[in-house]
């Protein structure tokens, strides 16, 4: 029987990461040269990782499947990060970013965790700044800041809509000085396909070589994990086309448990889906909402005229309109938090007041904006989004309304981790979105910059170091073991299961299909008939694809489509988990939306009774997995209905 | 809509290529230009065929990954645009699009249409940093940095690193690359402090990696899909030159940095 215990120091909450450092045992300079870490992903958590672990004199291996570290996907988070500066005076402080956090992600996050997380966020501008990061600035030199859905404070700092691209640039730049200077040696091009354990510790990784299709087997002290969010399971989403869950759930399979998997986070500002070939969903950053207004039709008949395009949104008149949002979230109105604002648009839609032809739309409607401050402040503060927006749709925000409607953006869900970040398979970690820690269930805007780069730069250097000080008599990891070969053997049969396989249908096609039943049953609302039905789905689909996907080209060679069925093997896995832990789930919470468990006026309605804990399920090999169980324990916060009102 | 592609396809860096031609239709005007390359894998794939490989991974303009001469263009037609971001609707129908991969020594084809620019990554690496570590930084406002300068940095900083100025270079210069990430750190006050070692270490490793020198043709700047200013060359040079004075004058005195 696996015990979850996230092990924070026993001392008051503020104290526990001072105490933690404190205590923490090092490795000394001459010892860190001789222990080699591999790190999965470069995105900010990756990318920051390697960076600072090879600072600090680690060897490190990184590996990215892209053709450089820039390309990992925290690259295209527009909207800023946050940090308790309180630069701008108005009442922020550590707490109150530590609360915002824990209240936004509905309770269902470890109080420790979100505590430090919040403590490390004034460092990370400290260091950002330092690094070159252009943040925006006001006209007296200082840093600028904005508020962010669903803050109260303005704490997030921001780089025009390309803060993302900023910061991981900061990153990549530190990594690319310590590839230079020899610390870190670089491994672009690979997908990571399974994690070696031996002797029950996490020693390696097997490889393939995306070029030459070559297996390759690397080795390790350690092994951290940056690989992301596993959004793509829907197919379509807000991720980067290559984003994947294969390591994580190669972790998975191998003993680390996976928690919360059914909490995704639905963005409620992205450009609606326009056809069938759609291959992916474009965001708009959610900073749009500081000045955009959300509305439909009042009347449905509106609706139908807009939908056939006999009317144009600037006709309807101001009180024939409905600004959903503000009516009912006064106290919040636009800026209520994503899961909030997301259910309302799809309310509206499935009443019958969606928008655009599919129906499947809500407007973000600048022209108050416009008239207040002018088309130059908007265009300052938004350029580059309107510029995006009018690309992809050919209409102009300035003049009509943009249409939105949610999408799927981040998972809180993933690898369970203790307070040092490590997995239940003692020397793996997980950091950034692919773990589970610090959003409960359901992300702020701007927390995730904000995680990526401190499990990076300043939470992982430091618990790893507690792990690799029982490490330093280890002599480098040979690849020969028999664990090595074992796994490098099931990587190739399985490659070539796939390869062999004589069906008729490319791999889109199954996930594509994937993707539709996530959507449909386990998406922005879930219930118990169409969470079981799910489950059949998925098995039938599972069954489907191993008899019936096509992959053509070579397995030792340049093969995207082998990739593509990979990675989308995993998923369909993966989905089944994601619904068995949105059906035990029997309350609504954050992402998580049960249509059973809603307040009259249709709010999540959480269970703390029976539910205040995280699912963490462990793999069992042909047997349905089975769930474990982390006791939350609130000791500083008070568990209160989520209010917005 | 349809479309006639003559496209480039190449098995692996070994073999020589060609230019093969397909025709795909009922593509929709919404559609993006990868879309429409989907499309016409799926029906490769459905045949049995090699689909075409193409880099590409965020397909929202900011990853840098996707790149390709479209009908000779650098990223297709559209100013200031990523392939991924261009939409079929640019295009007439029954259009003839003539797709390749970057052509420069510096970027080996890998395959099909896929190039290896892992030359911009090793520049970087030679110097395109600030050199500090993960801590022990001062405070974020402890230096107050001028907007107008923090804008000026941002905008260089906005390059992507796709390769497009490279590509469009007749030399198959790097030097709006080099030129963006020297004025992006050389503008700031925390990158001052090694301007001229970085300088000069970026255009050692530029020239050493092969690529050409800058004749002033502006094609970069051009086909730049973050419209990255020539501007940045010119800084690129006088930093440059700056560079190399200033070590001659400590020479002269018999202090080197």
């Amino acid at each position: 029987m696996i015990r979850l215990k996230a092990n924070a120091p026993g001392v008051p909450l503020a104290d526990q990461w001072d105490a933690y450092k404190s205590g923490c045992k090092l490795v000394s300079p001459n010892n860190k040269g001789k222990l080699d870490i591999i790190v999965v992903g470069t995105g900010l958590a990756g990318a920051s990782a390697a960076a600072t672990l090879g600072q600090l004199g680690y060897n490190v291996k990184s590996f990215c499947y892209q053709d450089t570290p820039r390309r990992a996907h925290s690259i295209a988070a527009q909207g800023g990060i946050n940090a308790a500066k309180n630069y701008q005076n108005d009442g922020d402080n550590i707490f109150r970013l530590f609360y915002d956090t824990i209240k936004g992600g509905d309770y269902r996050s470890r109080e420790s965790n979100v505590y430090r997380l919040a403590s490390i966020s004034p460092e990370i501008i400290d260091l950002c700044v330092a690094q070159g990061v252009p943040f925006a600035r006001e006209y007296g030199g200082l840093l600028a800041n904005r508020s962010f859905g669903g803050a109260q404070v303005s704490r997030t700092f921001y780089a025009r809509g390309q803060t993302g691209q900023q910061l991981l640039i900061g990153a990549y730049s530190a990594m690319s000085r310590q590839i230079e200077a020899g610390t870190v040696k670089l491994y672009n091009r690979r997908d990571v396909l399974d994690i070696v354990v031996v002797d029950g510790k996490a020693r390696g990784i097997i490889a393939r070589n995306l070029v030459t299709g070559e297996i390759e087997r690397y080795s390790a002290h350690a092994v951290v994990l940056a690989t992301g969010g596993y959004g793509n399971v829907f197919y379509l989403s807000t991720n980067a086309m290559g984003s994947n869950v294969s390591p994580a759930w190669s972790a998975y399979k191998k003993g680390a448990l996976f928690a919360n998997p059914c909490f995704t986070q639905i963005h409620p500002t992205c450009i609606p889906v326009h056809g069938e070939f759609q291959s992916k969903l474009t965001l708009m950053s959610e900073s749009l909402r500081n000045d955009g207004r959300i509305w439909v039709p009042r009347e449905k008949a509106d609706a139908e005229l807009l939908r056939q395009k006999k009317l144009r949104p600037e006709q309807i008149h101001e009180s024939k309109r409905d600004y959903y949002l503000e009516r009912r979230y006064p106290a919040f109105g636009n800026l209520v938090p994503r899961d909030v604002a997301s259910r309302a648009a799809k309310e509206r839609c499935d009443e019958g007041y969606g928008v655009s032809s599919s129906g499947l739309a809500v407007y973000l409607d600048f022209s108050n904006a416009i008239e207040r401050l002018g088309r130059d402040t908007i265009s300052a503060r938004y350029g580059n989004l309107f510029q995006m927006y009018q690309r992809i749709v050919d209409d102009n925000p300035y003049r009509t309304p943009m249409m939105i409607y949610p999408a799927v953006h981040y998972t809180m869900g993933g690898l369970w981790v203790d307070y040092e970040l490590m997995t239940t398979v003692p020397g793996l970690y997980s950091i950034g979105e692919c773990n589970f820690s610090d959003h409960g269930a359901n992300r702020l805007g701007a927390s995730a910059l904000m995680q990526g780069l401190a499990d990076g730069y300043f939470i992982l250097p430091y618990t790893i170091s507690g792990y690799l000080s029982h490490e330093i008599n280890t002599p480098p990891i040979p690849t020969t073991l028999p664990e090595f070969h074992h796994a490098a053997r099931e990587v190739t049969d399985r490659l070539a299961r796939l390869k062999g396989t004589k069906g008729k249908e490319s791999v889109d096609h199954f996930h594509r299909k994937l993707g539709r039943i996530m959507w449909e049953y386990c998406g922005m609302s879930r219930n118990e008939a169409g969470l079981t039905r799910a489950i059949g789905l998925i098995g039938e689909l599972k069954e489907e694809f191993a008899s019936g996907v096509r992959i053509p080209g070579g397995l030792r060679e340049y093969n995207p489509e082998l990739e593509k069925a990979w990675r989308v093997g995993d998923f369909i896995e993966l989905g089944n988990l994601m619904v068995r832990d949105a059906l035990h789930r029997k309350e609504s919470c954050g992402g998580h939306f049960r249509e059973e468990y809603q307040t009259a006026d249709h709010e999540a309605l959480r269970n703390d009774e029976e539910f205040t804990y995280v699912a963490a399920w462990e793999h069992k090999e042909n047997a349905v997995p089975e769930m474990h169980r982390e006791e939350l324990h609130f000791e500083t916060v008070k568990l209160m209905q989520r209010s917005y009102k | 809509m349809k479309f006639t592609l003559k496209i480039w396809r190449q098995k692996n860096a070994d073999d020589k290529g060609g230019m093969v031609a397909y025709k795909v239709d009922e593509v929709s005007p919404d559609s993006s230009f990868f879309e429409m390359l989907d499309q016409l894998n799926q029906q490769l794939i459905g045949k049995g065929e090699d689909p075409v490989a193409f880099d590409h991974d965020c397909r929202e303009g900011i990853c840098g990954t996707c790149s390709l001469y479209i009908n000779g263009r650098p990223h297709g037609p559209l100013r200031g645009t990523t392939t991924c971001q261009l939409h079929m609707r640019v295009f007439r129908d029954g259009q003839t699009i003539y797709v390749e991969p970057w052509r420069c020594g510096a970027f080996p084809v890998v395959k099909d249409l896929i190039v290896d620019r892992s030359a911009l990554d090793k520049i970087i690496q030679a110097g395109g940093y600030i050199s500090i570590n993960s801590g022990g930084v001062p405070d974020a406002n402890t230096i107050p940095i001028p907007r107008q300068k923090a804008d000026a940095a941002f905008d260089a900083a906005a390059c992507i690193g796709c390769g497009a100025c490279v590509a469009a270079c007749p030399n198959a210069s790097a030097m709006l690359f080099v030129g963006a990430k020297v004025s992006h750190l050389a503008l700031l006050p925390q990158g001052r402090i090694e301007a001229e070692r970085r300088v000069q270490q970026m255009v050692i490793a530029m020239d050493r990696l092969g690529f050409g020198f800058c004749s002033n043709t502006y094609a970069c700047q051009a086909e730049c899909p973050k419209e990255i200013k020539i501007a940045n060359i010119a800084r690129l040079n006088r930093e440059f030159l700056a560079a190399k004075l200033a070590a001659e004058k400590e020479k002269d005195i018999g202090f080197t940095l």
